[in-house]
């Protein structure tokens, strides 16, 4: 009877064999992390007043509207009822910190993003309303909900009405990424989880992986529409990407000198952890490859002069391999929270399937999903004027 | 277990409105008569104590606990641990269930080794982290201080076994809700025991009436040394061992 169970090293708690929450929950926190990052870049313009950023406000804005939403869509393929996920905001238990995910959400969705859209575009669509033809002209009228004043005093209350939105939503986005590490850090079984950084440190890991996205996309839409890149707008994302990633990894070095200074019953465990089964994806992939090499790439934009196509090609790698890091960041505190057990006597592992619900497969249509909304998102409001794709081309409504 | 926190709750509006009927002006004692045999959950707190040195690692109480649940092959509502200790070493103790000691232990090869076994269960505690993390309730604690889960309601979303301290719960293989010890409930608000605690030939698990003034438990709690599991996550359990090591955990 004494035959090991296969994956699984030392002792673990006979339930605590497999493995609870799977990659789609990785997914949850990073497409979360996306939208209140973009969201943040996009708040830099509006209350800010950063106006180098100016061209990428309204696309950041549409990318956290597509990622948005798809980030319950991990969460429902995920759970065991589906069927009963209505529940929660019917009746929410009050002590549960995931009970508020659904009011959160749709505070986010609904107050925030979708009203800031709105507002931001609706002279644009009231236009469009008026010169397309055919169901894309109905589409428009839909969307202007019977709202077509577009006089400079209507425009002016929208804008007033938008600036205050995104006062508004700055907070909310912290809500909504601080609350998803809250989620994480309030669960005191799990010492790899169990601490009060765990919401500044997503929160902080949210906004890079949010600038680096939008940063991309950026580049990408002017790539394939063939216009030229606004080299003061990447600068200064990349600036702010520098900065932020820099508090982010602090923030989680705080952490693990903690750790390793205190010590305590779990360390250990979570040591042996981190130099064997997490080795590769939290020291090589989240550490070395996905937090040091971007923030040598873009300090070194910082220190000396480079030209413009180096600095796109160093944002390129810079952005990639941030975007992955962070992964690796949500991969690691999922996936990695699960691998020791809770006597700290014993490790299981994670065997990744491909083409069942919780597989490979559906994650990767999840990650592509947002991308295809995005690109319908764009084509139905477009961000910039057909012609250009500068600052000065952004469209007249955008303030 | 097929009680429903709504049958849970239903019962006990129900004898409270019984009790209201009988007659309202009637003495207590009268009151108490009419609803005598009943089963009021106000008038019980259930826990279990658990003897270390009783136990003999003959997997009864976990085979007997799958027959009578239902629990689903290589899941476990409570399991045996053995745990074999080198010297004053309590950092590092060699840590064994086989099937959940189903079907008990083989012979240890150590022969200088400290060896005893420690059966575990859900601990029913008084400030369960798994109710308070459940988002919907699903997971509950009835009045009379039971952690039970009304499966017709549970999300299966598995943050309850995430926030369990103990490893004691987990994703039922084809109802896809969460699973776990309910102390027999069907069976200890019938004036039985549980099903683990009846079939220990050692009396080394014990069904514990904490609100009963007669229940064995107070000279248990008062003769003995007793301590609960990982007291450091303040969950106020309600399982008590005697001759707990420092080691287990």
């Amino acid at each position: 009877m004494m035959t090991p169970v296969p994956g699984v090293e030392g002792f673990m708690y006979p339930n605590e064999v497999e493995l609870q929450w799977s990659l789609l929950i990785v997914l949850y926190p990073y497409i979360t992390g996306l939208v209140a990052g973009a969201f943040i870049l996009a708040s830099l313009e509006r209350v800010f007043r950063v106006k180098a950023v100016k061209p990428t406000y309204r696309l950041a804005l549409l990318t956290a509207l597509a990622f948005l939403l798809v980030a319950p869509l991990p969460l429902q393929l995920h759970l065991g009822h589906p069927e009963r996920s209505f529940e929660m905001y019917l009746t929410p238990h009050r002590s549960s910190a995931m009970a508020m995910f659904g009011f959160v959400y749709l505070w986010y969705l609904l107050v925030v993003l979708l009203a800031e859209i709105w507002l931001d575009y609706r002279a644009d669509i009231v236009r469009m309303a008026a010169v397309e033809t055919g169901w894309r002209r109905w589409l428009y009228r839909a969307l202007t909900l019977g709202s077509m004043n577009i006089s400079e005093e209507a425009r002016a209350v929208d804008d007033r009405v938008g600036y205050w939105i995104t006062i508004i939503g700055i907070p909310s986005a912290f809500l909504l990424h601080g609350y998803v590490g809250f989620i994480f850090g309030s669960v005191k079984a799990n010492a790899w989880w169990s601490t009060p950084l765990m919401p500044i440190v997503f929160l902080f890991s949210a906004m890079v992986s949010g600038i680096a996205a939008v940063m991309l996309l950026y580049m990408a839409a002017m790539y394939m529409q063939g216009k030229k890149v606004d080299m003061l707008c990447l600068d200064t994302i990349a600036k702010y990407l520098f900065f932020v990633f820099l508090i982010d990894f602090s923030l989680e070095m705080l952490d693990l000198v903690h750790r390793i200074y205190e010590a305590d019953e779990s360390f250990r465990s979570l040591d042996f952890m981190v130099h064997s089964r997490l080795w590769t994806s939290q020291v090589v992939i989240q550490i070395v490859l996905g937090t040091c090499v971007p923030l040598a790439l873009l300090a070194a934009v910082l220190v000396w002069r480079f030209s413009e196509t180096a600095r796109k090609r160093m944002y390129v790698a810079a952005g990639l391999l941030t975007l992955v890091g962070i992964f690796a960041m949500r991969w690691n505190v999922v996936i990695g929270g699960q691998l020791f057990s809770k006597s700290y006597l014993g490790y299981t592992s994670y065997k990744l399937d491909f083409a069942t619900r919780e597989g490979l497969l559906p994650a990767i249509v999840l990650m592509l999903l947002p991308f295809a909304i995005l690109w319908a998102l764009v084509k139905l409001l477009p961000p910039w004027k057909p012609e250009e794709g500068d600052r000065d081309g952004v469209c007249p409504a955008a303030p | 277990m097929d009680a429903t926190r709504r049958q849970i709750l239903k019962g006990a509006g129900l004898l409270l409105i019984l009790g209201a009927r009988a007659n309202p002006d009637a003495a207590p004692e009268a009151a108490g008569a009419a609803a005598e045999g009943a089963y009021n959950p106000h008038e019980h707190l259930w826990g279990m104590t658990i003897d270390i040195e009783k136990c003999i690692g003959c997997g009864n109480c976990v085979r007997a606990c799958a027959q009578e649940n239902d629990v689903p092959e290589e899941y476990f509502r409570t399991w045996i641990e053995r745990y074999e200790i080198e010297g004053g070493d309590l950092e590092h103790p060699k840590v064994s269930s086989p099937d959940g000691g189903k079907h008990g232990f083989p012979p240890s090869s150590e022969t200088t080794t400290k060896q005893f076994f420690v059966p575990k269960l859900c601990n029913h505690c008084q400030e369960s982290p798994c109710v308070q993390v459940c988002p919907v309730g699903a997971t509950f604690d009835s009045p009379d201080g039971v952690v039970l889960v009304d499966e017709s309601y549970c999300l299966g979303c598995r943050y309850c076994v995430q926030a369990c301290p103990y490893g004691c719960r987990y994703i039922h293989p084809k109802k896809m809700t969460v699973d776990k010890c309910t102390l027999c409930y069907h069976r200890i608000t019938k004036g039985l025991t549980t099903a683990c605690c009846e079939a220990c030939p050692t009396q080394a698990r014990v069904l514990a009436d904490l609100k009963n003034p007669a229940d064995p438990v107070h000279v248990f709690l008062r003769e003995n040394k007793v301590q609960v599991l990982k007291p450091h996550m303040a969950t106020r359990s309600k399982v008590y061992y005697r001759a707990l090591d420092g080691a287990v955990r």
